[in-house]
Formats: structure tokens, sequence, C-alpha cells
């Protein structure tokens, strides 16, 4: 049993295990207490709703592991959504075919890519701090959106668009294999290639990263590039869904991506931080929401307890370490 | 060996007197049954190497750790049962690490008078935190700009303003955690005669060091740890640094002069004229292979600024620089690499290793193309094998490949930054300072892993403030000192007495 748990854990990471371990007590928990919270139509709610999340989230974390952060990832979003809006609206707006979607949304991405490496090049190349330099990136982009759509929504696309946004493949939502494969491809990534390898170095300590030869400011400005380019990503799965673009769209879930990073064990200080515990972290914080919801309390009540639990889960983390250490009875508290 | 130690006359009355220490951590004791105590004004020495023991029995102490039932834990002549951090305080026991734990963006006048300002909430009143100050400094008998903000000081400075401030607090026993690591001659000097007017006005100083030649002059007695345990309570006077040396590794370490001659070698480095302004000027030196060449000179000789310039990370503004003949001008240390230069920083902390990151990731960063497969992917089988024979050829005692490089004593980081550097097949290594923070016992195994790497053809220029270690371990010595190249000496023509008075004086 013992081997059985700690090949898992090797394989998986060492927070994965326990972060599944509590999805399954929610799980559990509100399908003892909650109607419908165990039925096909909850699940596949969330499995449209996560995406979106998922998606920003994914953008979250990888300037985290840099050691920096990004405070644009909704902007960028929005933008990029924009972007893909304006294409289709020039091209015959619900009269659009595929070749002007296809070319949207590799606009879209270059738009995201673009405000990314503004953003990498700010930071890496003119020492910005990423507070500041992500901060000032966002409000340059919601004022540019909100200049270019006066503040309204732009809607009005092809029908297909929808099926993409609501359709599902072999039961599975189509936003949900969109989410599984970005973040499938994040994994590979930061665990696997040499750029996230560089990225995780950096994150502890640029300058040492500098004397043993990684190109700090190429890699820092190359990740911020990707997080733009992943903000696209959800900003045309939110155009999909939604059927229409708004600048200001999904602002309550930038600083829900900084607590599924955080809940998912990524370092706030940089250097760590693993695709797998995150996911298994949005799947918890959305089934929290869609339980509450189900259980008919206030969508304000569902943050307030995401809140709480990062607060119960944060002073949990610490017991162990302190217990890992041995230093529990040593150390007067 | 360790004959008993003739118990020395203890100066009455005592600061502290601590008995029967015993602290586990876990399954590990990291102190078993020591005693320890200090005179009113003695100035004491607590000598071991890293993990033997003296931060543990400091931080007992000072109350943050307690010790086992059973000990005796003595302030003043008064018993306390059980110190807590802010007891020790109100008996007059400050400890100042090395890091000093002050404010880089306070003055020096806030940080001394700091003590005082924590606790009641009440105004600031500005002009009695420079009284404090004033009052702290003139203890001392040294000046500072009351106004200056910290960082503005150099370490020495800094120290200066770490100690006003345990004074400031009314301390009668100051605990001094390293304090001549990173100072010059002339600035130990200077703090060696603060030391002698504390202790003259009553205030009892304790070095803690692994390095304490300089400071056994003022010292009256010193104790030694070793694994947790007692070695022994010795007079100061007569201690010689290689006897303690002995006690605090328990072993005897014979130094012979290790030159060779390398003839007529390949030449791999050759500098000239090399000039940086406000740096170093017309620096003329070669390094063939398989030699050792010691760059010997004191903090701001302009040694490591030299080194900067060799491996890329700085650009001279005159004069040139020819590897293995061909001239060179490196716009990135990523070239210096590429052409075959490895560098390892003396701050081993801050520069040398990512501190938190594994002991593998440290070990294969310089080789990631090395380590990756077709795909261009890392390879976590090459990676392992990698890390395997880094850690097999330098003999590196780890725990796991996947524990933090933090975890490893100073000896062995040292190793794992040698073995990211042999990694990429370097022709030339410039160590700056290699055995800065490596325990005396660990440092004989980094020299004869040097000694091995020039033996296998790799030129090796090495830096270094310490006459001992170039002396006994380069084929060759150059001395540095304002920025030029002064002197050079062989170590067989030459005696270390003559060396060490040309780089001390």
């Amino acid at each position: 049993m013992s081997t059985i748990t700690e090949r898992l854990r090797r394989v998986l990471g060492p927070d994965v295990l326990g972060l599944l371990g509590l999805f399954g007590i929610t799980v559990v928990a509100f399908g003892l207490t909650t109607p419908h919270f165990l039925s096909a139509g909850n699940f596949d709610s969330i499995g449209f709703q996560l995406p979106d999340l998922g998606l920003l989230t994914l953008a979250m974390l990888a300037p985290i592991v840099s050691g920096g952060i990004n405070l644009a990832v909704i902007a960028t979003a929005n933008l990029s959504g924009l972007t893909l809006a304006w294409i289709l609206n020039m091209n015959g707006g619900p009269q659009a075919g595929v070749v002007p979607f296809v070319i949207g949304v590799v606009a879209a991405l270059a738009v995201g890519g673009a405000s990314g490496a503004a953003m990498g090049v700010t930071i890496a190349y003119f020492g910005a701090h990423p507070i500041l330099a992500s901060l000032a990136m966002m409000i340059f982009l919601k004022g540019l959106g909100e200049f270019l759509t006066r503040g309204g929504d732009i809607s009005g696309f092809p029908a297909f668009l929808g099926q993409l946004g609501h359709g599902v493949i072999l039961g599975v939502p189509v936003p949900m294999l969109v989410f599984t494969a970005a973040a499938i491809l994040w994994h590979v990534l930061l665990a696997r290639t040499r750029h996230g390898f560089a990225v995780a170095m950096i994150g502890s300590n640029p300058r040492a990263s500098d004397y043993s030869g990684i190109p700090v400011k190429r890699s820092l400005t190359l990740i911020y590039t990707l997080s733009g380019m992943m903000c696209a990503v959800a900003g045309i799965l939110m155009l999909t869904e939604f059927n229409s673009v708004r600048v200001g769209h999904g602002e309550a879930l930038l600083l829900v991506t900084v607590l599924a990073c955080f809940l998912g064990g990524v370092d706030p200080n940089g250097g760590f931080g693993r695709v797998a515990p995150v996911f298994v972290s949005l799947l918890i914080l959305q089934t929290l929401s869609s339980g509450l919801n189900l259980l008919g309390a206030n969508q304000h009540l569902a943050t307030a307890v995401w809140g709480l639990f990062l607060i119960a889960v944060m002073v949990f983390r610490y017991a162990a370490s302190l217990r890992r250490r041995g230093l529990f009875n040593t150390i007067r508290k | 060996m360790t004959e008993p130690a003739p118990t020395p006359s203890i100066p009455a009355p005592e600061a502290i007197r601590f008995e029967h220490v015993s602290v586990r951590f876990g399954g590990v004791r990291a102190l078993d049954d020591v005693s320890f105590s200090v005179g009113c004004g003695e100035v004491h020495c607590l000598a071991g190497e890293n993990g033997s023991g003296k931060s543990t029995l400091i931080k007992v102490i000072a109350g943050v750790y307690q010790a086992q039932p059973g000990a005796r834990t003595d302030y003043f002549g008064e018993s306390v049962a059980a110190p807590t951090p802010q007891l020790a305080r109100r008996k007059g026991v400050a400890v100042i690490w090395q890091d000093l734990a002050l404010f880089p963006e306070m003055t020096v006048a806030e940080n001394i008078a700091f003590d005082g300002l924590v606790g009641a909430p009440r105004l600031v009143n500005y002009r009695a935190i420079r009284e404090t100050a004033r009052t702290a400094l003139a203890k001392l008998g040294v000046q500072l700009d009351l106004s200056a903000p910290l960082k503005s000081l150099p370490i020495s400075g800094r120290q200066l303003v770490a100690i006003a401030r345990a004074l400031a607090s009314d301390a009668k026993l100051v605990f001094m955690d390293e304090p001549t690591a990173s100072l010059t001659q002339t600035e130990t000097d200077h703090l060696l005669g603060v030391v002698r007017t504390l202790s003259a006005s009553g205030v009892a100083v304790v070095f803690v060091s692994h390095r304490l030649a300089e400071v056994l002059d003022v010292s009256s007695r010193v104790t030694v740890l070793r694994d947790g345990r007692l070695v022994g309570v010795f007079e100061a006077e007569g201690m010689t640094q290689s006897r303690l040396t002995e006690l605090m590794t328990g072993k005897r370490f014979d130094h012979a002069v290790t030159a060779r001659d390398v003839g007529d070698a390949p030449v791999v480095l050759e500098t000239s004229d090399l000039t940086r302004q406000g740096e170093y000027s017309d620096v003329n030196l070669t390094v063939r292979a398989g030699e050792v060449v010691g760059l010997i000179g004191l903090i701001g000789a302009g040694r490591t600024e030299v080194a900067h310039t060799l491996f890329g990370m700085s650009r001279a503004n005159s004069g040139s620089i020819r590897l293995s003949g061909a001239p060179v001008a490196f716009t990135s240390n990523r070239e210096a690499i590429a052409a075959g230069i490895g560098y390892v920083s003396e701050d081993r902390l801050a520069l040398g290793l990512i501190q938190p990151q594994s002991i593998a990731d440290n070990t294969v960063i310089t080789t990631l193309k090395r380590i990756s497969d077709a795909s261009g992917l890392i390879s976590e089988a090459k990676k392992s094998a990698a890390v395997a024979k880094g850690i097999g050829e330098f003999a590196i005692k780890i725990g796991l490949p996947d524990d933090a490089v933090s975890t490893l004593s100073g000896g062995n980081q040292q190793r794992v930054v040698l073995a990211k550097w042999l990694a990429t097949s370097p022709r030339l290594l410039i160590l700056d300072c290699p055995t800065v923070g490596v325990d005396v016992g660990a440092r004989d195994g980094i020299y004869k892993i040097i000694r091995g790497l020039a033996e296998r053809g790799i030129a090796i220029l090495m830096i270094s403030d310490e006459v001992h270690e170039v002396y006994f371990n380069s084929d060759r010595i150059l001395h540095m000192a304002g920025g030029r190249i002064v002197a050079e000496y062989d170590p067989r023509r030459t005696s270390i007495a003559e060396l060490e008075r040309a780089v001390y004086a």
C-alpha cells in the first residue's frame, strides 16, 4: 500500500495526492448533501465553466514561476477576443466563414503575444517590477478596449462558433478539451523544455541563473509572450461561449487565478510551480462554487468560501512543513 | 590529541553559566551535554565547524530553542528556568548574526535606536533617537553619520551599527556570528579595537567563528565544539590556528607546497595590458594548460573584476584577451562558457548556486543542451545520468538528488559548483575564493579536486585573499593590489612569511 502511494506520489508530485483527496472530500460532501450535485448536468456545467478560469490560471502560472506575475491576463484575453470579433465583423459578422475565423484567431494570438512581449521586455530589459509592468499593461489594454468599443458589447458572430463554445465531443464539452490540451502543453513547457527549466531557475534567483549561462532576459520575455498567447486562447474561447465580447468581462476572475495557483502549491516567491496540482485545485474551486450554487447560496458567498478555503490550506501546509522538519516541539510558539 | 582541557581561571562574576545543555531536533542530537560559561567583560571565542552546534548553543542562550530538562541556565548569577527570547534580551544577551538583521533603508540612528522604538504605540521622537544613537556610538568610540541610510555604509560600518544597536538596549553579553568573514585586515583591526573598548567597559563579547586566528589576540578563552559535543575550554594565549583546526576537526593537517613546473604546456589564457577604468589596469597574465595560477589580493584589489571580464560579464576598456592563442571579445558570459571558460563565484549563496532548487537541477544547469533528446525536450534519463556522474566524480555527500542544494554543507555545495562547470568540459576554470564558507576540514578535499582538474589539463586561475590557500595549492602566484599585478612568486622559492608580509602589509 505504502509503495503504491509512494509511486503515485513520485509520478504526480508531492502536492497532487493531498489535493486529489481534498477534491474527493468536496465531491462526496456535496454529493451527500446536495440534490442533483452528482448529476450529468452539473458535471457538464462544471465542464463549461472551468475552462475560462483554467486557461487564465495557466497564463498566470508561468509568470509566477518566473518570479513575477501577470495582472493583465483578463485585459489581454478581452483585447484578443476583441481582435477576433473585429475581424469577424469586418467579414460579414454572422455570415463570416471559417477563413476569417482562422485569420482572426491568428490575429488574436498575435495581439495576446504582443502585449505579453511588451510586458516581458519592460520587466526583463528595463528592470520594471512585474506588478507595476503588468498593472500598467492591464490599464492600457482596458482603456484601449473601452475606447475602441465605447464600453459596449460586440456580438453577432457566425453560428458555428456557438458549436465550439457549447459543443460536446465524445461526451466532453469542447472548452474542456481545449483547456485539457492547453494544460498538457503547459505541463510539457514548464516541466520538460529547457525554457521551462530556465524559467524556474530564474524564478528562484535570476542573478545566479545569469552566472550559470541562462539567457535570463530572453527567457523572461518569452514566458510573458507565451502567457499573453494563453490569455488570447482564453479570450477566443470566451467569445465562442458568450457569443459576445465586452471589455471588463471576467474581471472578477483575476484574483481567482492567483488563488488557484497558490492553492496548487505554486511558490509565491517564484521558482516552483507545476501544472498538475493547479489543475486539481481548479477542479476543487469550481466544484465548491457549483455545489454552493446548487445549494442555493449566493455567488458572493462562494467567493467568500474560496477565500476561507485558501487560508485553511495555507495554515495546513505550514503545520505540515513544521512537522516534516521536526520543529513542532522545539520552537516555542 | 584532545588531552583533558586545562581548566583556565574563570573571571568572576559570570555573565552566563550553562551546563548539561542537550537539544534534539527530531532524531538528530544537535547538542549533547554541553557546558558553556562567559565571565563579565570577557572576550570569548566559540569555535567549531558548521554543524558542530555553535548556532544551536547560541539560540539556546538567546532563548530561541529550549534545552532538554536537566540543564543549568544561569544569566548573571540568576537561574532562569525557561528562558524566552524576550527574557534573554532583558537579561542583556544580544546576538549579532552574520547577516546583521538591520534595516538597509533606514538611517544609522533609526537602526541603532530600533529596539527602543518597538512596543507601546506612541509618536516617534527623532531627537531621542539621535540621542540614543549618539550615546551608543560614543561607548564604542566610533563616529558615523547618524542620518546616513544604512545601505550607504560598507559592511564594516553596518557591523558597528549592529553592535551599537545591542549597546543601545543595554546588552551586557554580545554574541558576534562570523564577524570577520567579510572584513578586510584594516577593518578587522578596527573591530578588534572596538571589542577591547567594550570589554574594558564590562561588556562581554563572544566571537563565533571557524576562522579565529585573527581574534585570538583579544580573547581570553576559547570553547571548542565538535559534532554537538564540548571538546574543551582553552586559554587563548598560546593557541594557534593550526591547533584550533585540529581541535575543531579532530584531524591533523600537514601542509606542503604542491607547486610543479608545467614546462611549455600550451598557453590557455593570455591577457595583455587589460584595463577597465576604475577597476584594474595593465593586467598581464598567462595560464597554461594544467597550471594552477594563484591570484592573491585583498578585497578591493580588483581580482573579481578581472575575473568578471575574463568570464564575459564586463568589458575591458583596452588591452586584449587570447584564449588558446585566438583573440576573444565576449559580449556575454554565455559566449565565454561556449568558449570553454567556467567561473566559480566567491558568493556561492547569491551567485554560485540557486539555493532553493535541487542538487540535480543545479548540476545540469550549465549543460541543458546535452541532457536534451532529439525532440529538444529534457530527457530524464540523460539528466539523472549526468547528475549521477557529477555526484560520483566529486564524491558529493547528498541525501537525494531532488533535495534543495541549500541542504548541503559548504564543502559539498562547492563540489556541486565544480561539477556543474566540469560538465561543460572547460579549458579554463576561474575559481574565486574557492573555499570561502567551507569548513577547514573540508577544504583539503576541495584542494585535491582542484589539483585533479589541473592534472586533466584544465588551466586554473585561483583567486583568493588567503595566503595559505594560494601558497600551498598553486604552481605560480600573482599578487594583485590597487588594480594591478604587482609581483609574481614561486612558492618553491618564497617563504610563506615573505608572501604574508607582501600581501598583508
